[in-house]
């Protein structure tokens, strides 16, 4: 992945790098850097003063109950995110790419969720799911299942989940749909006359083709359920009830700025830091081995 | 067998009915949130506090459209959808100009330094705003940038999305066009600005709807940096609405700016679908 014809001269790529550097420096690395910093003390009561504390507040952070459970959150919401939205678009995908005619129309549909706000997204599936006046909880009662997402921490997951799987959908069903039609129709053909029927054709050939696509699409569904889905948790539960819906980021919120905590929520952003940073990595030096490019 | 075979690759045969079913059952259930969303915002309020509520339009459209532009709750949508619109087209021109220029120096150049900017870069593709906001809310409010446009607009563009893509796409871009452009003397800004950019149109523009469509997203962002309900944007505005405490929410309200809150993200995807798809899958090449 380089480029064997390149100009020379250091200047002009360093001033041309420098606008975003600067950004990243003082709106990105500098935060994080005070965020590692302010993790090392616990400011007193009235916030006038800060104690050295060391790694006391991640001492703290590892041991306490609360912050493992939203760890074990976290996994199981981004696991779940990621697969209720990417196994749907493959299969709509998957349908829509049989089609001649229509398939456009089909793709124009779709699109929508994509464009909507997951806090929109949070609002719409909330008034869907109220336990006052939902059209989706009021069937269900009628079924004798009594929905209530305030108050079961189950529900209140799996509601957080589809909200934020919907809109993921779209997106990932543009995708796959993309990476499907550039797939080249005479290999195909000449694997259907080679007699490999569809099924064996899907896993054989347009899957491996896919893997790039799946690959990209896994790191930022990941990405996506750790930290954009905020807005669906904060419209939707509010990271309850006790909790259960309090994924790391909205700890990190609610910590530092409803609950005050600043050395608290500053080592948790910098766990945070660490845990994406590695995921990065790992993720790329692993899977790149493996992904047909 | 031969049949049903050549009737998969050719797309023909009586499968296409199963798959037309299927794609519209798909659609539909992926459709009905923001269906029933649009229904709540043309009915009265005790139409909806009475469940089940209708499944079909009423006629209180204008009613409820107007009161949400022009009173809404704590402020009108209007005020809040022009600060999204400013918000958002400012995050998506700056982001395109600096990743445009930053991609170009790393593809393009062997300079000191360059692993490290593009994996400094990189990170920042990894871990968004959300991660650092107490940090970075100080920083903001140092410059005294609360509640202003600049506030809003800077901290979040300060991630590497379009750099990576703008790379990735750079890397396709023919060998042979930067060789005939150096034999020919010509310095890389003209090779940027003749040949890059242009050719980047496609990337260009997908990465707009994309950013965009992130801008205009943004939640958390605003919530904490806008305290002056004239400078809320209309995404984080509709969660200010719900009253506080056992007050019943003024839905039809609420879900009409609901509904404004999608109409210009959805325009953008919708009208400029064709070069966004093209430019997603031309950039994943």
């Amino acid at each position: 992945m380089e480029k064997r014809v390149t100009f020379r001269g250091w200047l002009l790529p360093l001033a041309l790098i420098a606008p975003q550097v600067i950004i990243s420096a003082v709106f990105f690395f500098y935060p994080a850097g005070q965020a590692v910093w302010q993790s090392l003390f616990i400011p007193d009561p009235f916030g006038l003063s800060s104690q050295f504390v060391g790694l006391g507040n991640f001492e703290f952070l590892l041991s306490d109950k609360f912050y493992r459970a939203s760890f074990v959150t976290t996994a199981i919401f981004s696991t779940l995110v990621t697969l209720c939205s990417m196994i749907p678009a493959l299969f709509l995908a998957v349908i829509a790419d049989r089609l001649i005619k229509g398939a456009g129309v089909y793709r124009t549909l779709l699109i929508w969720p994509y464009a909507v706000a997951p806090a929109v997204a949070g609002v719409l599936w909330l008034f869907m799911f109220n336990t006052r006046v939902g059209v989706v909880s009021w069937y269900l009662g009628q079924l004798g299942y009594d929905w209530n997402h305030v108050l079961n921490g189950t529900e209140a997951m799996g509601l957080v989940v589809v909200a934020s799987a919907w809109g993921r959908i779209s997106y990932n069903f543009l995708f796959f749909f993309a990476a499907l039609q550039s797939v080249p129709r005479s290999v195909i053909e000449a694997a259907a006359i080679d007699g490999a029927h569809f099924w064996r054709r899907f896993f054989t050939i347009v899957l491996p083709l896919l893997s790039p696509t799946a690959f990209f699409l896994l790191v930022v569904n990941v990405v996506y359920a750790f930290f954009e889905t905020f807005g669906v948790i904060h419209t939707i539960t509010g990271g309850g009830p006790q909790q259960s819906t309090t994924i790391l980021v909205y700890k990190v919120f609610s910590d530092g700025f409803v609950g005050q905590d600043l050395g608290s929520s500053s080592a948790q952003s910098v766990i945070l830091l660490v845990v994406v940073g590695l995921l990065t990595v790992i993720q790329f030096k692993y899977v790149e081995k493996r992904v047909h490019y | 067998m031969a049949a049903q075979q050549h009737g998969m690759v050719e797309k023909r045969g009586m499968g296409i009915w199963l798959t037309h079913a299927l794609m519209i059952l798909g659609v539909l259930i992926i459709f009905f949130p923001i269906w029933l969303a649009f229904v709540a915002s043309t009915v009265t309020q005790p139409e909806i506090v009475s469940p089940p509520m209708p499944l079909l339009p009423g006629d209180q459209f204008w009613e409820n459209y107007k009161a949400a532009l022009f009173s809404g709750v704590n402020v009108p949508v209007a005020t809040m959808l022009f600060n999204s619109l400013v918000m958002a087209i400012g995050i998506a021109v700056g982001k395109i100009i600096i990743s445009l220029l930053s991609a170009f120096a790393i593809v393009y150049f062997r300079f000191p330094g360059r692993t490290t900017f593009f994996w400094l870069i990189f990170l920042t593709l990894m871990l968004p705003v959300e991660v650092r906001i107490v940090p970075t809310f100080e920083v903001v409010a140092g410059f005294g940038m609360l509640n202003s446009y600049y506030g809003l607009i800077f901290p979040l563009i300060a991630s590497a999305t379009a750099t990576f893509l703008f790379r990735q796409f750079f890397l396709t871009i023919p060998d042979e066009l930067a060789e005939a452009a150096r034999v020919d003397g010509a310095r890389p800004m003209r090779f940027f600005i003749d040949i890059v950019v242009p050719m980047s149109r496609t990337n260009i523009a997908a990465l707009f709807v994309i950013l965009f469509i992130y801008g205009w997203n943004q939640y958390l962002w605003p919530l904490l940096i806008t305290t002056d309900p004239e400078m809320n944007t209309i995404v984080m505005g509709i969660k200010q609405m719900f009253p506080s405490g056992d007050d019943v929410a003024e839905w039809p309200v609420i879900m009409a700016t609901s509904i404004l809150a999608m109409i210009p993200p959805v325009i953008v995807v919708v009208s400029m679908q064709k070069l966004f798809v093209r430019g997603l899958v031309d950039s994943e090449k």
